[in-house]
């Protein structure tokens, strides 16, 4: 039995954000695999829930707009982000990154909007969705806003998300996937059922001779207390070939981060971690856009 | 107190329940279906793992008020009628996979779940797929080798007896499973 002081099942968007606002402790729960966890270990004893749980005909799906755009549901299993086709054909590096957290069975419960509303550094869709530049749409009885992604952290755990605000959709514009190939690299001790230890996603488009870097997003999770994009490391690299690029980021990369020490690792094997990593991304990447290294 | 209406086990079911249950409390606590075992009750070790509509779902984290008309499927409801094992039961006696027991109840219905994909799968991809769950006693190996075999007789080219693929397909019908294309 959970410690729950309420649950009310929402029957539409609108009918969540209604209840959100008239309840001022009420707190959305989707998949639940944070919130009930949290219920579970006392920080959310007496939760208020709204549930958008059963709202798949507003909140679940990836679909393509007519304009390219990528749309994702934000209650979307991860194992049906993994599984879309549009997303496989469009922004394959995301349905990849959603192939990684927990097990299989914790991939039918958790929702990539939870992962996102969560905003763990740790989450493994966070460094993938900074890298495409997701924009996130939110609503509540005040309106309708979009933030984009590298506005929405706060800190550890936090996002300027309102208690009483819904993400209804997770967009990525078509030129920011268009062209790019990814890899999204999750280092833990474990392959199932553990934490990021670092997460690290990198997109490039290389130029016709497949072997220049035309452009780069790097962005990590868990290099520092927010999800965050290595823009200067970025820059350094545009216009490289991909081999140069590939000694030189690692370090360009440590530059901006700033890994702490937890009980999973050190500052310093984070570090180690950071720049391996974004080497080993950026070849990867390369590679899956046709270079030769 | 709300009333939940859904079928288990192919069978029609109202029950009672708490909307501060987890669909495991009710399971095992309401309607005495005990082969789903309350590990962690975190997430973590996949010993509540039951099939909702076809899919394995960790049933600790998962509130019977979400419950509401799914098809649920628990290791109860694998055997036949006449008391014979599943096929998928038999290939873990078989396989001598099973040692304390507390873990395989789970590890059962996720193999149900792999099987009724209709297809064969690499010990690697078996080992992905199983990979939700936790086992102190036997070291996986016998586990994995179960799955293996079971979903060779059953998905794979060779012969299978017609009673086998009779039982697991009577099984599958109970679940709601669906072959992918
Ligand atoms: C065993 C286990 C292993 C895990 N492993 C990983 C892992 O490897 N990697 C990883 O990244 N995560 C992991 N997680 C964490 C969790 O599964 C993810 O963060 C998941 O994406 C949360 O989604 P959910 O729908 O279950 O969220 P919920 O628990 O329902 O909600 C999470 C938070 O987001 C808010 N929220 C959810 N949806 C919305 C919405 N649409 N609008 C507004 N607010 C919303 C809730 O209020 C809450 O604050 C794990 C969890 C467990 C239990
Ligand atoms: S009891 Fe549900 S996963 Fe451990
Ligand atoms: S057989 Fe004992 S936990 Fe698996």
């Amino acid at each position: 039995m959970y410690d729950i002081e309420s649950l009310y099942e929402a029957t539409s968007v609108a009918d969540a954000c209604r209840a959100l606002a008239e309840d001022p402790q009420a707190m959305v729960i989707a998949g639940g695999t944070d919130v009930l966890v949290k219920v579970r270990s006392g920080k959310f004893a007496g939760a208020h829930l709204v549930s958008i749980h059963g709202l798949h005909d507003e909140l679940d799906g990836v679909e393509l707009a007519p304009d390219g755009t990528v749309e994702i549901g934000p209650i979307t299993w991860f194992h049906h982000v993994t599984t879309s086709p549009v997303a496989r054909e469009r922004v394959l590096t995301l349905a990849e990154a959603c192939d990684t957290p927990g097990g299989p069975q914790l991939r039918v419960s958790g929702t990539i909007g939870g992962n996102v509303c969560n905003a763990a550094t740790s989450a493994d869709t966070a460094s993938t969705l900074v890298a495409y530049g997701a924009l996130l749409d939110l609503q509540s009885v005040r309106g309708t806003r979009t933030v984009p992604i590298t506005e929405w952290y706060t800190g550890p755990g936090r996002c300027v998300r309102e208690r009483d605000e819904v993400l209804v959709k997770i967009r990525i514009p078509r030129e920011n996937y268009e062209g790019f190939t990814g890899h999204y690299f999750k280092y833990g001790k474990r392959r199932a059922l553990e934490i990021a230890t670092m997460g690290c996603c990198c997109l490039v488009k290389l130029a016709d001779d497949r072997r220049t870097i035309d452009d780069i997003r790097l962005a990590f999770g868990v290099a520092a207390p927010t999800p965050i994009r290595t823009r200067g490391a970025e820059d350094a690299v545009r216009g490289m070939d991909v081999a140069e690029a590939a000694e030189k980021v690692g370090e360009l990369a440590l530059a901006e981060c700033h890994p702490r020490d937890s009980w999973r690792a050190s500052k310093e094997f984070r570090e180690q971690l950071i720049r391996e990593m974004s080497r080993r991304s950026l070849l990867e990447a390369a590679r899956k856009g046709g270079a030769e290294v | 107190m709300r009333i939940l209406k859904c079928t288990i086990n192919g069978k029609p079911v109202q029950v009672g329940y708490d909307p501060r249950e987890s669909l495991l409390d009710t399971l095992r606590n309401r309607l005495h279906l005990t082969s789903v075992k309350r590990g962690c009750e975190v997430g973590e070790c996949g010993a509540c793992t039951v099939l909702i509509d076809g899919v394995a779902t960790d049933s600790c984290l998962y509130l019977t008020d979400w419950a509401q008309g799914t098809t649920i499927l628990t290791c109860e409801g694998l055997q036949a009628a006449d008391g014979s094992l599943n096929p998928v039961q038999q290939a873990f006696v078989d396989d001598f996979a099973v040692q304390c027991g507390f873990c395989i109840p789970g590890i059962i219905m996720s193999a149900v779940e792999i099987v009724g994909t209709g297809k064969t799968y690499t010990r690697d991809e078996l080992r992905k797929m199983l990979s939700g769950h936790l086992c102190r006693c036997t070291g996986y190996q016998n586990i994995v080798g179960a799955v293996e075999d079971v979903v060779e007789e059953i998905n794979g080219t060779g012969a299978c007896s017609e009673e086998a693929r009779a039982a697991f397909a009577a099984v599958a019908q109970k679940a709601r499973l669906v072959a992918e294309e």
